[in-house]
């Protein structure tokens, strides 16, 4: 115990109430701002759930939609739609990106790899509007008209950056020693490389590609005017196709109740299907991590 | 029958900094050489030299000349040529994670395009013999993963993968440092039984483990080879002090 | 325990068998190494391409608006397809003062969010929380601009924009029937969809703070608040900056939710109540639309400055954030 009368003038004292006060308060700031954060997220989950699960039946998911003013019709040929745009941008989207991703990991680690790094994360930002104009530009106005091949392009652009940096994420990832064994054993660079480095961080890279997928799987700005919408189906590459979000807009902007309750139904399924995917990757990763690099 | 290795004047540098200076040694073949000396005196360095190892680091180089047999390692020869004549064990057990037992031991095999299933079998077979973990595994070949063996059994693991490509040479840097005694004491025997058919070069800074498997001992200091005998002269009768001054345990 | 086998009973292959061919086709790979490296390479440089195409189409595609109007097409306020007068002035200024409001709504929420969550949250919740809140930028805008239109906006109309032109009405800000739709309503859900990325920064730079600096706070006798602002939230201020500035960008390319509620009106009003327009916007509304070669190239003029600001505003903010967590961390904040 210090001598008092040698610490009497230091002793401390106790914490000043305004302090105290001041500390309590941003407390209870901070977890009201948690509260006013959280409250739009459940109203719309709510309201999508509330205004939209009624409406989802068997109906609604195989059929296309009724013309204008008549009740009922679907939005199937929008989701498969959707399907359609995405799987052409995958085609498109994912090769390049894992390519690119895997040339950051393995030759890249120099300044060249550092622009190609830089690239992709301002390509990252770019609006997806613009995203739209761009591929508007290359494909719809040299085929002269709408098309999914479009659409597929627009989203393919916005998912390159994003796998491009998770692969190459993952790659690194992967122990040195690994790799060391394969090349003790003579396996050449790119047969490490594929068989042996990316085949270990599987599950990573698919983690990535399925982030990307549900990135742009709600994406509406770039499909404006590259797929454009469709009221039928279609399955030609080079034709406007319906997709789930546009529909979704399409319907919420529309003057008819109807198409009102349809647009909450759409959504909902939409919300689904990403928040699933989302979930799918967490569970995934937290367990597929552990088994894939050790 | 392993083949011997001659190196001469090998020189080897990490960017600016030179790590071994002029080795010229004479492994002989079949026989296991063990390679000593204090931490950081060059001795995986060299190792790695043999089987162009070292040259997978950015910024390494190395110059000199190693024959293996009638091959000149560096010229004239690609480094994965080499290395699928050489076998490798590291420091730690490093088995592919995400492959079986069995693929694991025919990785080498495999990844350089050898496909026949049922040699594959015989030979995953003969190599996990050979390496002892064989009745351990037999039942598992399949269904565990490499990964989910025990450290010893994954360091025997990786020295059957290592057998399994049939290399003339096999390198085994520090194998034992990770694991347990009597995991060291299983791979021990097998060093005393694979040197019948092949060249083993073993680095160890255990100076015990040296005179306990290998015929002959390299001592390396500072990145230089201070002396190469029969194990029994280094560590009774030394020619040079400060292999002396290292046997006895007067540094490192 | 098994003893190592006798060697004699086995048939011990090393070096070559005689007479038999090597197991292993003992052949070079430079030339598959060569063509897997130029192949990946190539994948790299798509990347690079992509940047060029896209600045390449924005600027060709623009530039009979360019030659037509000149710099002063961002300062006219005329938009008159039908007289092919175009002044994109009521875009810039709408795209402004929406980004502006989000942020000004947005920044306290995002930083308190991310100060309770790192700093302030029981452990249990922490990993809750954050997976909450990074749902909320999983949801596509046009589900956001759903939501808005049928229930932020009557919320907008009913409560809130009467009581804010009952008590500050005097600002000016707040003039004009309520309608719902307008200038704030596009503010309000813009804030909420940039909210995520901003606190998703400021905990990754709040958690790149070493834990030393916190201590060496705490031990001179701080109350937790007092930690976190001078030992956490000043050495990490850059950090919070650069997310900040990405929340802006996030904030001038959205377009579907702006889209769905700002009004859509080539105006520049005072109030907030007022309806406007934003440079997404009316690329998303008039696009497919335009009729003339000039309408589409004065669109992509407006598309090319949005991309430039918005590159400049992402690059500003990525300079901040690295200059925290020091290095590239290699993950892309979508």
């Amino acid at each position: 115990m210090p001598n008092s009368a040698q610490t009497g003038q230091f002793a401390i004292a106790p914490i000043s109430l305004w302090r105290r006060g001041m500390n309590g308060l941003v407390t209870l700031a901070a977890a009201l701002a948690v509260v006013l954060v959280l409250l739009p997220l459940g109203a719309i989950f709510g309201y999508l759930i509330y205004k939209g699960l009624g409406s989802i039946n068997w109906a609604f998911l195989t059929q296309i939609p009724k013309p204008v003013g008549e009740a009922g019709g679907g939005m199937a040929n929008a989701i498969a739609g959707s399907a359609y745009i995405l799987a052409i941008a995958s085609v498109m989207g994912v090769p390049i990106g894992i390519g690119a991703g895997i040339y950051l990991a393995e030759y890249g680690r120099n300044r060249f790899g550092d622009v190609i790094r830089f690239t992709a994360d301002v390509l990252n930002g770019v609006p997806s509007i613009v995203v739209g104009i761009v591929a508007y530009g290359i494909v719809v106005l040299s085929q002269g008209h709408f098309s999914a091949l479009a659409g597929g392009v627009a989203l393919a652009i916005m998912m390159i950056p994003t796998i491009t940096r998770t692969t190459e994420e993952m790659l690194l990832l992967v122990p040195n020693a690994v790799k060391e064994a394969a090349y003790g054993l003579g396996v050449s660079r790119w047969r490490t490389t594929l068989s042996i480095t990316l085949r270990t961080a599987t599950s990573g890279v698919i983690t990535g590609v399925m982030l990307a997928f549900a990135r742009v799987a709600g994406e509406t700005a770039p499909l404006l005017f590259t797929a454009f919408g469709n009221q039928y189906w279609n399955w030609k590459m080079n034709q406007p196709t319906a997709a789930l979000s546009l529909q979704i807009f399409t319907y919420a902007i529309s003057p008819f109740d109807e198409w009102h309750r349809q647009a909450w139904a759409g959504a909902l399924i939409l919300i689904v299907l990403i928040v699933a995917s989302v979930s799918a990757v967490r569970i995934a990763a937290s367990r597929g991590m552990l088994k894939g690099a050790n | 029958m392993g083949v011997g290795i001659k190196v001469e004047h090998l020189n080897a540098w990490f960017g600016k900094t030179q790590a071994l200076h002029d080795i010229s040694i004479d492994v002989p073949a079949n026989h296991a050489t063990a390679v000593i000396g204090p931490s950081g005196c060059g001795k995986s360095t060299f190792v790695r030299c043999l089987n162009r190892m070292h040259e997978t680091i950015p910024d390494a180089r190395a110059t000199g000349r190693v024959r293996m047999g009638e091959l000149d390692v560096y010229n004239g020869t690609a480094a994965v040529q080499i290395r699928r004549r050489i076998g490798m064990v590291f420091q730690k057990a490093n088995p592919f994670p995400t492959m079986s037992i069995y693929d694991n031991v025919a990785a080498g095999l495999k990844l350089n395009g050898f496909h026949d299933r049922q040699r594959l079998d015989e030979i995953v077979e003969r190599s996990l013999k050979l390496s002892a973990l064989w009745d351990e595994v037999k039942d598992t070949l399949r269904k565990k993963s490499g990964a989910s063996l025990s450290g010893g059994q994954q360091q025997r693991l990786c020295i059957a993968r290592a057998l399994a490509v049939s290399p003339e040479v096999l390198l085994m840097d520090e194998p034992c440092s990770a694991l347990d005694p009597i995991s060291t004491g299983k791979i021990e025997e097998l060093i005393f039984e694979l040197k019948e058919n092949f060249t083993i070069v073993i680095v160890t800074h255990n100076m015990q483990q040296a005179s306990r498997v290998a015929e002959f001992t390299g001592f390396f200091l500072l990145g230089k080879l201070i002396e190469f005998d029969k194990t029994e002269k280094i560590f009774t009768t030394p020619s040079d002090k400060r292999t002396e001054d290292y046997i006895t345990g007067r540094f490192g | 325990m098994t003893g190592p086998q006798p060697v004699e009973k086995l048939e011990v292959v090393s070096g070559k068998r005689a007479g038999a061919a090597p197991l292993i086709k003992a052949g070079d790979s430079h030339i598959s190494d060569g063509i897997f490296h130029v192949a990946v390479l190539s994948c790299g440089l798509c990347v690079l391409a992509l940047v060029g195409v896209i600045v390449y189409e924005l600027i060709t595609k623009s530039s009979l608006s360019w030659h037509a109007f000149g710099w002063k097409f961002f300062f006219r306020s005329e938009w008159d397809p039908v007289n092919e007068q175009f002044g994109a002035w009521p875009f810039v200024y709408g795209t402004v003062i929406s980004s502006l409001l989000a942020l000004l709504l947005a920044v306290p929420l995002a930083i308190g969010v991310a100060v309770f969550i790192t700093e302030m949250c029981p452990r249990w919740l922490k990993g809750a929380l954050a997976f909450t809140t990074e749902l909320l930028a999983a949801i596509p805008s046009v589900i956001y601009g759903l939501w808005a239109i049928f229930v932020m906006v009557p919320l907008l109309r009913e409560y809130v924009e009467p009581l804010l032109a009952r008590y500050f009405g005097w600002t000016g800000l707040f003039e004009g029937t309520p309608y719902g739709i307008g200038m704030l309503a596009a503010g309000v859900i813009l804030a909420i969809m940039v909210v995520p990325i901003i606190s998703s920064i400021t905990r990754e730079v709040m958690t790149a703070v070493p834990q030393q600096q916190r201590e060496a706070v705490l031990a001179l006798g701080a109350t937790r608040w007092e930690m976190i602002r001078t030992g956490v939230l000043r050495n990490a201020r850059a950090g919070i900056l650069g997310g900040v500035i990405l929340g802006l960008g996030r904030a001038l390319g959205e377009t579907m939710a702006v889209t769905m509620v700002i009004g859509n009106r080539p105006e520049i009003a005072r109030s907030l109540f007022a309806p406007g327009y934003t440079m997404a916007s009316v690329i998303a509304n008039e696009f497919s639309e335009a009729t003339s070669d000039t309408y589409l190239s004065a669109l992509v003029e407006v598309g090319l400055a949005l991309f430039l600001v918005t590159i400049i505003v992402n690059i500003l903010a990525q300079l901040l954030v690295w200059s925290v967590t020091r290095g590239m961390p290699a993950r892309s904040h979508a």
